[in-house]
């Protein structure tokens, strides 16, 4: 089985190392950091931390030079998706393409350039060391399943989620893989923004009156929309957030350290994404909604910076 | 009605903006809370620059004790330093009318819980930029707006004079007999704007009134303000500018228009510089009013949420800059 890995960050880089050790697999990276790319290329694609491995990979920053593959796995921040599909697709002419991102939407785009693809949520986490080098900070099981309205069939999606199992990424084939996807989709879009605005861990998010209060109330606001597309949800997101803060109370979201790095966030496929399927379904989310307009100021923000600087 | 004496509590861009134009016509002491700014306030006497170009005479200290009498008592701090403010001049001038300018709502009562004088309620929406102790631009000549507290024994003839006293030291200044129509506009307009700067870190900025696109803040803008509106309905109160017209004009005046020009408002101010900010006067005010009134006021309960919890995050210490992550 060939598999190419798009966007070979540290999510990327962790389903790449995992298959390049696989017997009878042949794992392709595909990532525009070419510092990245040619240190993979060189000595191997190296895991430490929750792993300890080095996994042989094939790297390339130009799209033109992938193999037609079996199957893709779609890796890179969502703000990304478009172009990473659209450079990578004519190698998935005869294959299904796995987006393992955050949020939802991003199957959707995927769909418009791609046959068959397949709705896909992790939870293994890590970050990038150095070119070439990725810590697995955390371990975990990713849920797949066909994309409903452009599905691939489930004897595909066996057939990955028993590849990447046997490499070490634990993965279930699931009929609807929605509850999963939508669980973390809440859990994100209910923490992640709160501790980007406020530049406070998940635990003092957590601990702080005010802001648990707001994350409750977006969580209800997601369980609505979820409840009337009729996604049957994995756990309560409540409580996972209160698990969160048991597990990881110093941990800064993922969308806070984007706000003080001033790259752009997620936000259009957390909340921006619940409140586009809310008003599809006709569930009001306004506070989804007002979420998504400061974090999109935020980003503005940037831009303002950049332009006062020159 | 004479009001001859007038004490400016608090010398910040607006309490110097008041100082020295009322210097102009009557004595007028500042009660600074730093003793080096009293100093450089007596050495130097006051500079205005920018709208006006001026130089006046104040006497300063920063102990209450040196204070002298006064007719017209001023309060010019920021409403987080007013409660410490008011117990400072607690028992003195008491023939005196005192004034406060703060934003948000609440203000009168932090002062009358000092003493009993009549108050006048304000609005200001003049702005300046402070270059130093005793040098402050006159940035936005726009008027102060006052009227008397409401419900109390404030005569009108007093607000009158005091509106007088402003026009003769060339502020500008409209004198109304119920001010509660113009504090809410301005209460509504500013937790709307000043939550979403402060939150977002941009300034007034064109954005703020733009709809064409989804994600463009004229909507979270106008469904803040519209929560805003129906509190006030609530409270009785007929508001005298419609704050989402406000919002539309400030960003439109041009002046704001690009970042390098736009107003900064005070809570992104303070935020930038870690300070507290006025949330509880201005969002905490609206919030509470919301539900004392049953009226349901989410957003608005979301923003004031997220700057009180953004002020937490700055009494624990500050994190090293983030490590650069390959993407």
């Amino acid at each position: 089985v060939r598999v190419c890995v798009v966007g070979c960050g540290a999510v990327g880089s962790l389903f790449a190392a995992h298959l390049g050790r696989l017997g009878g697999a042949e794992a392709w990276a595909y990532d525009l950091a070419r510092d990245h790319v040619e240190a993979i290329n060189a000595h191997g694609l190296r895991l430490s931390g929750r792993a300890e491995l080095v996994g042989r990979v094939q790297a390339t920053a130009d799209a033109s030079a992938l193999p037609p593959c079996d199957f893709g796995i779609l890796a890179t921040k969502s703000m990304h998706t478009r172009a990473a599909i659209e450079a990578t697709a004519h190698a998935f002419e005869s294959g299904a393409v796995c987006s393992v991102q955050n949020g939802v939407g991003n199957e959707e785009i995927v769909a418009e350039h791609v046959e068959r693809v397949i709705r896909g949520t992790t939870f293994p986490a890590g970050h990038i060391v150095e070119p070439g080098h990725v810590e697995m900070d955390t371990t975990g099981d990713t849920w797949i399943g066909p994309f409903e309205p452009r599905p691939a069939p489930m004897e595909e999606v066996d057939r990955l989620a028993d590849a990447l199992s046997r490499a070490g990424m634990p993965t279930l084939a699931l009929e609807d893989a929605r509850g999963a996807q939508w669980t973390k989709l809440i859990f994100n879009a209910a923490t992640n923004p709160v501790g980007a605005l406020t530049e406070l861990s998940h635990g003092r998010v957590c601990d702080l009156e005010p802001t648990r209060r707001l994350v409750s109330g977006l969580v209800a606001e997601g369980k609505a929309v979820a409840a009337r597309l009729g996604v049957e949800l994995d756990g309560d997101p409540d409580e996972l957030v209160d698990h969160a803060r048991e597990v990881a109370y110093d941990h800064k979201a993922s969308m806070l350290q984007d706000v003080q790095a001033h790259r752009p966030t997620e936000v259009d496929f957390l909340n921006g994404g619940i409140a586009r399927f809310g008003g599809e379904a006709g569930v009001p989310t306004p506070l989804n909604e007002a979420i998504a307009a400061l974090i999109k100021g935020v980003e503005r923000s940037f831009a303002e910076k950049e332009e006062t600087r020159t | 009605v004479a009001l001859e004496r007038v004490c400016v509590i608090g010398a910040g861009t607006i309490g110097s903006l008041v100082a020295a134009h009322l210097a102009r016509i009557a004595p007028v002491s500042v009660l600074t809370r730093r003793p080096e700014h009293a100093a450089a306030l007596s050495e130097h006497g006051l500079r205005v620059s920018g709208k006006a170009e001026f130089t006046a005479r104040v006497s300063a200290t920063s102990d209450p004790a040196e204070l002298e009498d006064f007719d017209l008592g001023v309060f010019a701090t920021k409403a987080t330093a007013l409660e410490a403010a008011a117990s400072l001049v607690a028992g003195r001038a008491p023939g005196a009318a005192m004034m406060t300018m703060q934003n948000g709502l609440g203000a009168e009562e932090v002062v009358s819980r000092q003493g009993r004088w009549p108050l006048i309620s304000s609005v200001t929406f003049m702005s300046g930029i402070r270059h130093g102790d005793a040098h402050v631009e006159y940035e936005l000549d726009t008027a102060t707006w006052m009227g008397p507290y409401a419900g109390t024994r404030t005569s009108p003839e007093l607000v009158a004079e005091v509106g007088r006293m402003f026009r003769a030291g060339e502020l500008k200044a409209e004198v109304f007999d119920d001010l509660r129509p113009a504090q809410w506009s301005k209460l509504i307009f500013n937790a709307a704007v000043n939550g979403t700067a402060a939150l977002t870190g941009l300034p007034h900025v064109r954005l703020f009134a733009q709809r064409e696109e989804h994600w463009q803040l004229g909507h979270l803008l106008q469904d803040l303000i519209a929560e805003g509106r129906a509190v006030a309905a609530a409270a009785g109160v007929k508001l005298r500018e419609d704050p989402w017209e406000m919002n539309c004009l400030a960003v439109e005046r041009g002046e704001t228009a690009h970042a390098d020009y736009a107003h900064l408002p005070s809570m992104l101010e303070d935020v930038q510089a870690r300070r507290p900010t006025e949330v509880e006067a201005i969002n905490g005010q609206l919030v509470r009013a919301g539900e004392r009134l049953g009226v349901a006021v989410p957003l608005n309960a979301a923003v004031y949420r997220l700057v009180k919890a953004k002020e937490e995050s700055w009494k624990l210490v500050r994190p090293k800059p983030e490590e650069a992550v390959l993407r």
